[in-house]
């Protein structure tokens, strides 16, 4: 089915006035995926050629993206909206705002460097066409403007990380593939359920059946009842999506199953189609709802916070330890989303980004070892530092971005979420700022027994870090640290688009945002700056 | 010149860089070189803005330099912006200052470490974070210097990682810091929810003028607090500093005696008009914490044989009297304190780095004495700072420490007490160190055969990088008290400098039977440094007296082993618990669920496709009964 609505918006892409650049991200990684099952099986050296150029394509498309967007503009840019399947309403409708912006960026720049950085051990042909589809699936995700046309991509990512899981991943892949497949296949059961009924039932506010999520976000009025119904049946799947505890047992067995390439997607932006979804689909479509559902939802991101970085702290898989830190991380951002407050969001925004950075370099850096070690159980590593400084180097530098450390890109983050989250969820805010106590404690740990000490005779010949993957770290390490030093331009393109969700939020419940302390401007009184009394 | 405030920092930044781009090819003594030239000129730098601030008026002596908007969110807007004031130009005096001369040292202590670039590295990074967080304009960017400290004491703690003390204790510095940086966070949460804003100005304005309420005055207050006693080592959050020492000497001389561990004193003075905005027993609180800080690691010091723990329960006894004074709302003899203790604890760390170089890496006091013979400078500058720390009349200690006393008896008596019988202690132990590392009988032969590696001992004098600095510092040592000395007020010249900074909260207790008696009380603390001294020579010089270390104190008071048996026992098992909680329960529901369906769709579908299908066929199934019931309702 999903091929041929693919084939069917083409068509309409096509009709476009301007470039339409939206459409291309999705579509391109697509014809990549079609063009590397057709090579020729004797000729392996172009398939990874294509898919290393689609995706550098993508990429630089996404770049071109980010360029062009106009930062101060709030609402949706670079729209595209084809009629698809009239009689019912469904349209091929793509956009982009701030808060979709940096995570198609942020697929778009994760693809290439997963392609060129990592080799699957089999298969090169599948595994590569599995992963362009894969990119087609989340560019769809974080680009609908259409429920209908959401959905269907929501689930077509299941299928290629599915294989990608069962057909690369290790021992008990199988297992944690299906696990994976069947856990979010039911929370997407009831985002379906729910998708249905909301369109069906703004049919009487709208006059006629549209899945189009802006027109039903502003002139569908559900009753108080209908709304909480239809937030819970999207919050079921987009809970199992980030995960929220304590739904998030898939997580820590897909991740450490899955290929270094699928985790580092997984990490860095599947999940993030849960956090996503939240805000698109949750706060946008049914604010009073999600509203209403802010208590359980604040409660649940901070245990998740502390209960998943305790977890982690006791885990003796180093990859394990770190798909556990992803739920602790996911709770800060799930936090900041239901706090809804301009920096708690923009902070989640964020944050969605900067633990795709910071996670997904830590998996990379876990396979690395994996790669040398054929091991990944923490006590069988030791003293690593001694051996090869510069990877322990660099896993130092990603290490203390996701422990938060100010200068690097997880601190502005978390701060955001945090000292925003505290205007309106001051207790569950102070509980889960002991988050940073508890991240330095199971990162710290960890890489003490793996790097510190007197490397023993399995680790004293471990590989120091060669030219192809100190290239791909480092163009992580460089996003870590320019987003920590200098987020001003992520935020200046995020924070118009959080404003005006919190304004539609504000017009369409009770809600009142905090306001700034009165009597006190934003800036210091200019007079004491040269007084000092 | 103010303008020029961001070279400060930006020096010992490019050193950094430069050394992490060329480390390896500038090698030994290079990166040492390089590192020493970086810290100089920023300290030249800060001569010439102190100069500068010197030559305004009190009121202009305030100067904001902004680099850039680094956190622009709605209301919230934190610039990464530089303040130049007598505080923090003061405090970027004494960083620098202290700091090339430990970089001095350094070049010398690390000579032949195969990473002695990276050391250098570390310690120039670490000099850029302390300045970040002096500097700093706001809460923000001296966090951002705060963590940026705390990650370089990490570094530098488990510099010899392999060695897995050294690895714990870093790992132990920075988790405990980071329950301190919590406090830190909580209190940045208030401010902005109370005022709007991170800058200082903006919330020292408002708490001076009455727009932050008591009661959320007192919230920041303590939770910044809850920062301090993380980074400065109070109780209960001490225990990772005696750790690390763990760490090469330059690092704790540098580290954890003269800068980092003063910031939470720094940051209370920079805050000092939110707690005197706040209910009066919050400085009460503070005051209390000081003043058993004090006596507590004091007496830890008497029993202590390890040459640089003696000193590092010394540095947290003497923070102690650092947070006394702030509790009592005596800012400028915290300050001054500070400062004079910068000069003679980091002549006294770099002093027992000599002997320990000196002895080939022996730290055990109890295997040396004897030494000023063989070490006549480090001997001679020890003793210096031995006096000064001890409260000797004319050295800077004394002046400093009395001042602090001072305050304490107008403010509380009890708490002025615990503070003379810390001071009777502190001269005490340090009389007793002297007395054994320099005087008396040389032992360091005594265990030659039974200490393989130590056998062929012949202590020797430093090297001039390493004696020099520790001229310095002794000059430093006896001329310090100057600055501020009690004869009149032209005498007072730190109290005249800070005076923009703190008059509005400074206690004035000019009135106080404290204030008219306060040559008495000046005569008591000479009293008590003597007693202290003689007590301690008759005990270890003239065996006079029968040695008392009772082992609990040299276990200190065995609150670190209690501690750590918490943590590794119920608090291990219950995270445990929580691990197998997740595992088991958790994740069992999940399994005990999937296994359950999965023998239902096999009933429902006989044909065996596989289960991923057969789910796809329940999930359709529940959608379509799930949207006839929501059209039912939606239509009806």
């Amino acid at each position: 089915m999903s091929f041929v609505s693919l084939a069917a918006a083409t068509a309409g892409a096509v009709h476009s006035a301007s470039f339409p650049i939206l459409s291309a991200l999705v579509l391109l990684p697509i014809i990549g995926a079609v063009l590397v099952v057709l090579t020729s099986n004797r000729r392996p050296e172009y398939v990874k050629l294509i898919a290393t150029l689609f995706s550098v394509g993508v990429a630089g498309m996404s770049i071109w993206l980010l360029a062009s967007f106009k930062t101060s503009d709030g609402g949706f840019q670079f729209q595209s909206k084809h009629e698809w399947i009239s009689s019912w309403g469904i349209s091929w409708h793509l956009g982009v705002d701030g808060i979709s912006l940096f995570l198609v960026v942020l697929t778009g720049i994760l693809f290439p460097l997963v392609i060129v950085g990592i080799d699957p051990h089999h298969d090169h042909k599948r595994y590569l066409a599995w992963l362009l589809v894969l990119e087609a699936g989340v560019m769809g995700s974080f680009l609908s403007l259409d429920l209908f046309l959401f959905f269907i991509f929501f689930e077509i990512v299941l299928v290629p990380m599915y294989f990608l899981i069962g057909g690369w991943g290790y021992d008990k892949r199988v297992y944690a593939a299906t696990k994976f497949f069947l856990y979010t296949m039911l929370g997407s059961a009831f985002m379906l359920i729910g998708i249905l009924a909301t369109a069906l039932l703004a049919r009487q506010d709208i006059g006629y059946l549209t899945f189009d999520v802006v027109t039903i976000a502003e002139r569908a009025s559900f009753s108080t009842n209908t709304a909480r119904w239809l937030f819970v049946s999207f919050a079921i799947a987009f809970a199992v999506k980030v995960p929220i505890f304590p739904l998030h047992t898939w997580l820590p067995d897909a991740h450490t199953q899955a290929p270094t390439g699928g985790s580092v997607i997984l990490a860095g932006v599947l999940l993030k189609m849960g956090t996503y979804g939240f805000l698109r689909f949750g706060l946008y479509l049914f604010p009073s709802a999600a509203l209403w559902a802010k208590p359980v939802f604040l409660t649940l991101a901070t245990i998740g916070i502390i209960y998943g970085a305790i977890a982690a702290t006791m885990q003796k898989d180093l990859k394990r330890l770190v798909a556990y830190s992803s739920v602790a991380h996911l709770g800060f951002i799930v936090l900041g989303i239901f706090a809804v407050t301009s920096q708690s969001l923009t902070g989640s925004v964020m944050q969605m980004v900067n633990h795709g950075l910071s996670t997904g370099a830590l998996f990379l850096l876990v396979g690395m070892i994996y790669e040398r070690r054929h091991t990944r159980v923490i006590a069988e590593l030791k003293g690593i530092q001694a051996v090869a400084p510069i990877f322990a180097a660099a896993f130092m530098v990603v290490m203390l971005s996701s422990v938060g450390v100010p200068g690097l890109n997880g601190f502005v983050g978390e701060f955001l979420i945090l000292i925003g989250s505290f205007e309106t969820a001051r207790w569950w805010t102070v509980v889960a700022a002991t988050g940073v106590i508890l991240a330095a404690l199971y990162l710290l740990w960890a890489y003490q027994r793996v790097f510190h000490g007197e490397p023993d005779e399995a680790n004293s010949s471990f590989a120091e870090m060669n030219l192809r993957e100190g290239s791909i770290i480092l163009v992580f390490i460089s996003l870590i640290v320019f987003t920590g030093l200098y987020p001003k331009p992520m935020l200046e393109r995020i924070e118009p688009s959080v404003d005006k969700l919190i304004e539609h939020v504000v017009e369409h419940s009770d809600y009142q945002p905090p306001t700034a302390p009165a009597g006190h401007s934003n800036k210091p009184a200019e007079s004491t700056h040269t007084g000092g009394e | 010149m103010l303008d020029l405030v961001w070279l400060v920092p930006a020096l010992p930044l490019a050193g950094f860089l430069l050394i992490v781009l060329f480390g390896r090819k500038l090698g030994e003594p290079g990166a040492g070189i390089l590192a020493t030239v970086m810290t100089a000129a920023s300290f030249v730098v800060v001569v010439g803005i102190y100069f500068d601030l010197l030559s305004r008026t009190a009121e202009e002596r305030h100067h904001v330099v902004t680099l850039f908007s680094w956190l622009p969110v709605g209301a919230l807007q934190v610039d990464l912006a530089l303040l130049a004031d007598p505080l923090s130009i003061t405090m970027a005096l004494f960083i620098t200052g202290i700091g090339s001369m430990i970089h001095l040292y350094a070049i010398g202590y690390m000579h032949g470490d195969p990473k002695f670039p990276k050391f250098f590295m570390y310690l120039n990074l670490f000099v850029f974070s302390m300045l970040m967080l002096v500097l700093g304009e706001n809460l923000l960017v001296t966090f951002l210097g705060w963590e940026g400290v705390g990650a370089c004491s990490y570094f530098l703690i488990s510099f010899w990682h392999t060695r897995d003390s050294a690895a714990t204790a870093g790992k132990k510095a920075f988790v405990t810091n980071r329950v301190g940086d919590w406090g830190m966070l909580v209190a940045m949460f208030l401010a902005f929810s109370a005022v709007g804003t991170l800058s200082y100005a903006g919330i020292n304005h408002a708490a001076e003028t009455g727009g932050i309420a008591a009661v959320t005055a007192t919230g920041i207050a303590l939770m910044l607090f809850v920062g301090a006693c993380g980074k400065s080592a109070q109780l209960p959050l001490y225990l990772w500093l005696p750790d690390a020492m763990e760490g090469p000497t330059p690092v704790s001389a540098l580290i954890h005696a003269a800068t980092m561990v003063t910031s939470g004193v720094f940051l209370l003075t920079r805050m000092a008009p939110v707690l005197h905005a706040s209910y009066p027993w919050a400085g009460d609180v503070i005051a209390t914490v000081g003043a058993l800080t004090a006596l507590f690691a004091a007496t830890i010091a008497v029993a202590q044989t390890d040459i640089k723990k003696v000193l590092a329960y010394s540095t947290v006894s003497q923070l102690g009297f650092m947070f006394l004074a702030i509790g009592s709302e005596a800012y400028v003899a915290a300050i001054f304190h500070m400062v004079t203790h910068a000069f003679f604890k980091a002549l006294l760390f770099l002093g027992s780095g000599s002997v320990i170089h000196g002895m080939h890496h022996e730290q055990d006091m109890r295997r040396m004495g004897a030494l000023r013979k063989v070490m006549p400078i480090t001997g001679f500058t020890f003793i210096i700072g031995w006096l000064a720390i001890a409260g000797v009349p004319p050295f800077a200690g004394f002046w400093s420490k009395d001042e602090i006393l001072l305050y304490a008896f107008a403010n509380n008596r009890l708490l002025w007490f615990i503070g003379v019988v810390s001071a009777l202690l502190t001269a005490y132990y340090m009389t007793r160190q002297v007395i054994m590392v320099f005087f008396g009988q040389a032992r360091w032969n005594d265990h030659a055969e039974e200490n393989g590696a130590h056998g062929d001992h012949s202590p020797h004098e430093s090297p001039w990088t390493m004696v020099t600095p520790l001229v310095v510092l002794a000059g430093l040592s006896i001329v310090g008290g100057a600055m501020q000395l009690p004869f009149s007020k032209g005498t007072k010249f730190l109290e005249h400098w800070l005076e923009p900074v703190v008059h509005h909260s400074e206690r004035n207790i000019s009135g106080t039977w404290a204030y008219q008696n306060k040559w008495l009380l000046l005569a008591l603390a000479i009293a008590i440094a003597i007693t202290g001294i003689a007590t301690s020579i008759a005990v270890y010089s003239k065996g006079k007296f029968k040695v008392i270390e009772p082992a609990i104190l040299a276990d200190a008071w065995r609150y670190d082993s209690a501690v750590s048996s918490l943590i590794g026992g119920p608090g291990y098992k219950s995270f445990d618990a929580v691990a197998s909680f997740d595992a088991v329960v958790v994740d069992g529901v999940v399994n005990g669920a999937g296994t359950e369906v999965r023998r239902i769709s096999g009933v429902l579908s006989k044909l065996q496709t596989g289960f991923i299908r057969s789910y796809a066929a329940i999930v359709a199934f529940g959608a379509i009964a799930v949207l006839a019931w929501f059209l039912v309702r939606g239509v009806l």
